[in-house]
């Protein structure tokens, strides 16, 4: 017996999607193995580790805690959509110049996070670039260059 | 796939989710997912029929109403953090928002998932435990008010009949120089609790302590009120050291004395915090 299938619209980095997903398929998973977009990685998918986070309609979300199906009429932007015209996102420069990642497991993650952060205050201190990384588990304990790398775009510096 | 396969309902009004309790009674509602969707994850919980409430309209409003903040179960606690009506009358609502979870949880966790989930550590429910909240209870017979305490059994237990739905809760606006506190012990920002206080304290012409009401969390089942500690603290006074108090305050029995010890030291805290 097949599973029902639900028709959703998703955008995912600007581009249109219609598509048909089984309830209990993950947002995670649909972008995963439905769009190969891998850049969202899957770590504990319960919610605590923070890799699989994505933003939606602009709000930091778990996508491992998020159904395909809850999309649908949502824009969603992963990692794969930071870059600009083939340049990387100043985030993503800076986290490379500071060595803000190690293995890089957690940086899909924590990018989304901190793209999150400077949208809403452009001038984030260090203790609040902190609480937004508790979010985060980098078992690399690479901490502090992500601290760098923000506090380098805090302000527009 | 992680969770068990399950049907899957998304209505888009209360009278239509109602009509799908009544006829699936055995259905697990969704709200933010941020606790439901980990243990379906995990397969602790399997559901045959899920009732997601993240379409509907009308349970997302924050206003104030018969002297209370009346606020939709499916408020989002991010949304808790930026009410302006919360940041002007229930500041200690706003001041345990920030601790729960983390921002990317925050906005998707709703206020009723936490009520009715009861966490032993939650901080939503402690601050509910502390202001007598009460709650709108929906069924297709029509909407009943329960007092938060009646609402809360237990860890993950509460009095959500079959067919019910959590709507609303109604937190009270405290009377003008009411000073509240919140605050909470943990291993790192944004961690469980290992225990956390909430006071409120209503203060008199001379500045005593005319009323009180002390809640804490953290090694009990669930949130507690402290009946003793808040007797103990009619006629106290802005100034006096809150330790003589708190250490012969008595607690309910706890899972683990350093707990029970950390409980008194967010106390002490919060009656700190409330009088300065």
């Amino acid at each position: 017996m097949s599973e029902e299938r639900f028709p959703i619209s998703v955008t995912v980095n600007g581009e249109p999607h219609r598509l048909d997903v089984p309830a209990r398929l993950s947002l995670a998973d649909l972008l995963r193995e439905g769009l190969r977009l891998t850049g969202t990685h899957l770590g504990c998918e319960h919610g605590a580790c923070g890799a699989c986070t994505v933003l939606v309609d602009g709000a930091s979300a778990r996508a491992c805690l998020m159904l395909a199906v809850q999309a649908d009429g949502r824009s969603i932007t992963t990692v794969e959509g930071l870059e600009r015209a083939g340049r990387l996102h100043p985030l993503q420069q800076a986290l490379s110049e500071r060595h803000g990642l190690q293995c890089g497991f957690c940086t899909p993650g924590v990018l989304m996070t901190l793209v999150e952060l400077l949208d809403a205050s452009p001038s984030p201190d260090e203790a609040e670039i902190r609480m937004a990384l508790a979010g985060h588990h980098c078992r690399c304990t690479g901490y502090q260059g992500m601290v760098d790398a923000a506090l380098s775009l805090s302000g527009g510096g | 796939m992680k969770p068990a396969a399950f049907c899957y309902h998304a209505p888009r009004s209360l009278p239509e989710a109602l009509a799908i309790l009544e006829q699936h009674p055995e259905a697990r509602p969704l709200a933010g997912g941020q606790s439901l969707m980990p243990q379906l994850n995990a397969r602790q919980v399997t559901a045959p029929h899920l009732l997601d409430l993240n379409r509907l309209d009308g349970l997302d409003g924050i206003e104030e109403a018969e002297g209370c903040l009346r606020i939709g179960a499916m408020v989002r606690q991010a949304a808790l953090l930026r009410s302006p009506l919360l940041r002007r009358h229930l500041p200690v609502l706003v001041e345990a928002a920030v601790l729960v979870g983390h921002v990317a949880t925050r906005n998707r966790g709703t206020l009723g998932g936490s009520l009715c989930q009861l966490d032993p550590w939650a901080e939503l429910p402690l601050v509910a435990t502390l202001l007598d909240a009460e709650l709108e209870l929906a069924a297709p017979s029509g909407t009943r008010r329960l007092a938060f305490r009646d609402f809360a059994q237990g860890p993950g237990r509460n009095a959500l009949r079959p067919g019910e739905l959590l709507t609303h809760a109604r937190f009270p606006i405290p009377a003008a120089g009411t000073r509240q506190a919140f605050v909470e012990i943990a291993d790192r920002p944004n961690d469980p609790a290992e225990a956390a206080a909430a006071v409120s304290l209503r203060l008199g012409a001379a500045g005593e302590v005319t009323s009180a009401a002390l809640a804490v969390c953290g090694p009990f089942p669930m949130a507690r009120r402290l009946p003793e500690g808040e007797a103990m603290l009619l006629g106290w006074r802005p100034g006096a050291d809150p330790r003589p108090l708190v250490s012969g305050m008595p607690l309910p029995d706890a899972a683990d004395d350093d707990r029970a010890a950390m409980v008194r030291v967010a106390l002490r805290r919060a009656l700190e915090r409330a009088m300065a």
